[in-house]
């Protein structure tokens, strides 16, 4: 029988699509995409459902455009979870260190790291993920390992990414109805940022931006942990929305000219020019300037990062970001943008690529399926920890084994 | 606020040490706020009056009155533009300049925000530093509720202000709003934020005037102040009897304006100054500042004790807290100019004229309410995107009114 323990789904429902990206983990545990699928996504509004039976059409459309292509059946998806709702936070918790010889043991971690999660969340919040930062032992900063050492008192920073249990739920019942397994929900702009960062740009410090359909995640690495991160509900919809009103246009149209002549930056170049729109009969139908419209559009995509970099600047992490920015999404295809943001943020900044993944190039070179091609790492960074340990146990077993055949 | 019964002024001769205050009332509110001190507490000083509505200027208790003629508004104000009043300003640098002339140290009193306090002030600051003075501007921000522009603008002149003033302390009318109650008047709300601008005056008068045992320089204030703080916040307490080192301190911990202490937490220089009457203990002095370091472990402590002997029994405590700021000043002003750059003049008629501007009898000009009501588009019936108040989801370009012809 065709084992297919080996192969990472990933799925993002996205507001302006909802794609699917399969993954083949080899026997040296490195990693490659095999197969895609993506269908338009109609039922889903800044990155929150709100119309599952559409979603769930969209769903199975993009399942089987993917298991056509990687040739494989997919049992169950690492899911990619975003909205308004979902925000991150830095917890400190600490333990006093009981022990005779002040040793700090595995308990001892454990039950720091349990601290730390107890925080006060309101009723109806769930956690997504406590990422662990750093240790302290009797305030020493920056240690990554305290089991052996010695110390009086033990801390542990953890970032808690928290979201509304009812609307992650939704996702995931969602997913459920149409007979796969959820694997793991994973914040979507960390899976972004394990597509596109290697772990030197993790050490030095960077900051992803995942410009959306319906929101905009950013994530801050500094050290080789995450720092901070947030969610906009603010993306590429908002832009045609803005255009569709001030050019006063459909939404249908203000997308394709978005797409077209749009820009993040008003350029000399286009100055005084005009778009004529024209029906299927190839009459002109009106008259667009062009300047108005990538004006409309400079001022939206600046406002975005201009509150990136204000969260940031409150969060005092501006000075830390020495790899730069980077970007991914489908946003960070429209021109001019790693300009625009690199006027806002002061900084280099990178349209990225997803990185230490083999595969597809047709996917791995789109900036849309960062996320997506991200869950599918995190995937097999779980489960080759899961691997490790069920190897351990794997050669218990054997000896057992041999102990019972004798 | 301008009730006060209006004192002729008079100067009587200073004994050499104490240096030359001049305060000088700018704008509507700057004038107001000079009004209602005390003139026989401050009778060492000399007050002065500028701004460019002629009828505030004639109530003002000034010995010395400077009016910007604006032509174009025959001198009914600046209209709400600070553009307009700095160029005012700049245009009679000179007349500011020998208004100073003479003056040690130029307080500054201007309500930020509006067209003539945010306009003058940081040119008057420029005007005063190269008349040899050194410069202090007490200054108000606006309340939220007086739109994102008049923020904007506050903000802005809050930055130029701090490159030409050698210190700025400045009080965010926001803050008081949390103090008062819901049925308190416009009238007494505005006299409230003037008091606590002038319980930072009193403070600071008191640090100059007062010979000091351990003394606080002007200096001192002024490193305190400058290149720090987005704002700091002032505290002025008094108590008198025979726990008033206890009750001062208390009253420190829940001053309102110290956000009942957590600003100490959160500052990192802190300048506590008592002035007491002849009978001030080692043991209080040290009581205050034992608690008040306490409060900020991370804190710069500068601290300053007085006698004076007519201050009899009481006790009373000045403290200044400023907040590091990471960003350096440079690059915020690059960014908010950028940011200010593109609103112009199209939404200033809709933006309320707020009844702080209003006073002074400048005649009403006709408002126009927003009459075209937004379509959030596909976004309507979505939960709506709120940060700070604005809704994202209303396109960009019609929040920051940027016209598109």
């Amino acid at each position: 029988m065709f084992d297919d323990s080996n192969i990472i789904a990933g799925l993002e429902i996205g507001t302006s699509k909802i794609c699917v990206v399969v993954g083949e983990l080899g026997a040296d545990g490195s990693l490659n995409i095999i197969g895609l699928g993506q269908s338009r996504s109609r039922g889903v509004r800044k990155g929150e459902i709100i119309d599952p039976a559409q979603v769930e059409e969209d769903l199975r459309a993009a399942m089987f455009e993917a298991e056509q292509m990687a040739d494989v059946e997919i049992r169950s998806v690492y899911l990619g979870i975003t909205g308004g709702h979902v925000r991150g936070f830095n917890n400190r918790g600490v333990h006093p260190v009981v022990s005779a010889d002040r040793e700090i043991s595995a308990d001892d971690v454990e039950d720091v790291v349990k601290n730390a999660k107890a925080i006060n969340l309101p009723a109806e919040n769930t956690v997504v993920h406590a990422v662990r930062q750093h240790f302290f032992v009797d305030g020493q900063d920056g240690v990554t390992n305290p089991v052996g050492m010695l110390g009086a008192r033990l801390e542990v920073d953890m970032h808690v990414i928290h979201g509304n249990a009812n609307r992650l739920q939704n996702a995931i019942r969602l997913v459920r109805a149409t007979s796969l397994e959820v694997d793991d929900v994973v914040f979507n702009g960390i899976a972004a940022s394990l597509a596109l960062l290697t772990n030197e740009q993790k050490e030095l410090g960077a900051l992803v931006i995942d410009l959306g359909g319906g929101t905009t995640e950013y994530v801050v690495y500094s050290n080789g942990v995450i720092r901070h991160s947030g969610v906009l509900a603010v993306g590429g919809d908002h832009v045609s929305n803005d255009l569709a009103y001030g050019l006063k246009v459909p939404l249908s149209r203000a997308e394709k000219l978005k797409i077209e002549y749009g820009g993040a930056l008003v350029s000399e170049a286009i100055k005084g020019q005009t778009i004529s729109i024209t029906n299927e009969l190839g009459l002109e139908l009106k008259r667009i300037n062009h300047e108005h419209l990538q004006r409309i559009m400079a001022l939206r995509l600046e406002e975005v990062f201009e509150l990136i970099v204000q969260d940031l600047e409150r969060a005092g992490l501006v000075d830390y970001l020495r790899a730069g920015v980077y970007l991914c999404g489908g946003g960070s295809r429209v021109g001019g943008i790693v300009k625009l943001a690199e006027n806002v943020f002061q900084m280099n900044v990178t349209a990225g690529h997803a990185c230490a993944i083999s595969g597809l190039t047709t996917a791995l070179d789109q900036p849309e399926f960062a996320a997506a091609i991200g869950l599918v790492k995190f995937g097999s960074l779980k489960s080759r920890r899961r691997d490790g340990r069920s190897l351990i146990s794997r050669s218990i077993k054997g000896v057992f084994d041999k102990f019972l055949q004798r | 606020m301008n009730e006060q019964p209006e004192i002729p002024a008079f100067a009587p001769p200073e004994p050499p040490p104490a240096p030359l205050v001049r305060i000088i009332g700018v704008g509507n509110a700057g004038i107001a706020v000079l009004s209602a001190l005390d003139r026989t507490e401050f009778a060492a000083a000399e007050f002065a009056a500028i701004n460019t509505d002629a009828v505030s200027l004639a109530s003002a208790p000034a010995t010395i009155k400077i009016h910007l003629e604006n032509k174009l508004l025959r001198g009914l104000g600046s209209g709400g533009d600070p553009d307009r009043g700095r160029a005012l300003a700049e245009e009679q640098f000179s007349t500011l300049k020998s208004a100073c002339e003479g003056a040690n140290v130029v307080f500054i009193l201007a309500g930020l925000g509006g067209g003539a306090g945010s306009g003058i002030s940081p040119v008057l600051a420029k005007a005063a530093r190269e008349a040899g003075a050194l410069v202090l501007a007490f200054v108000t921000l606006p309340f939220e509720c007086e739109g994102n522009r008049r923020e904007a603008q506050a903000r802005q002149t809050l930055e130029y202000l701090k490159s030409a003033a050698d210190g700025v302390i400045c009080l965010p009318n926001q803050r008081i709003f949390k103090l008062i109650d819901e049925n308190t008047s416009l009238l007494e709300t505005f006299r409230v934020t003037g008091g606590f601008l002038i319980e930072g005056v009193r403070g600071v008068w008191h640090l100059l005037m007062r010979p000091g045992l351990i003394q606080v320089h002007f200096g001192d204030l002024c490193t305190l102040l400058r290149d720090r703080h987005a704002e700091n916040a002032f505290a002025f307490v008094e108590a008198q009897g025979a726990g008033r080192a206890r009750e001062v301190v208390e009253n420190i911990l829940s001053h309102p304006l110290l956000d009942e202490g957590r600003v100490l937490a959160e500052s990192d220089a802190v300048l506590v100054s008592l002035t007491a009457g002849k009978d001030l203990s080692m043991a209080e002095i040290n009581r205050v500042i034992d608690q008040v370091k306490r409060q900020c472990t991370h804190a710069q402590i500068i601290m300053g004790a007085a006698i004076d002997p007519a201050m009899k029994e009481k006790l009373c405590v000045t403290v200044i807290a400023a907040k590091q700021e990471t960003v350096p000043a440079t690059s915020r002003i690059q960014t908010e100019t950028r940011t200010a750059g593109p609103v112009s003049s199209t939404r200033e008629v809709v933006v309320a004229r707020t009844p702080r501007m209003k006073k002074g009898g400048a005649k009403p000009i006709q408002t126009q309410l927003p009459l075209t009501i937004v379509s959030k588009g596909r976004f309507d019936k979505s939960e709506p995107t709120k940060h700070n108040g604005e809704d994202l989801d209303v396109p960009t370009f019609l929040r920051r009114g940027v016209p598109l012809n």
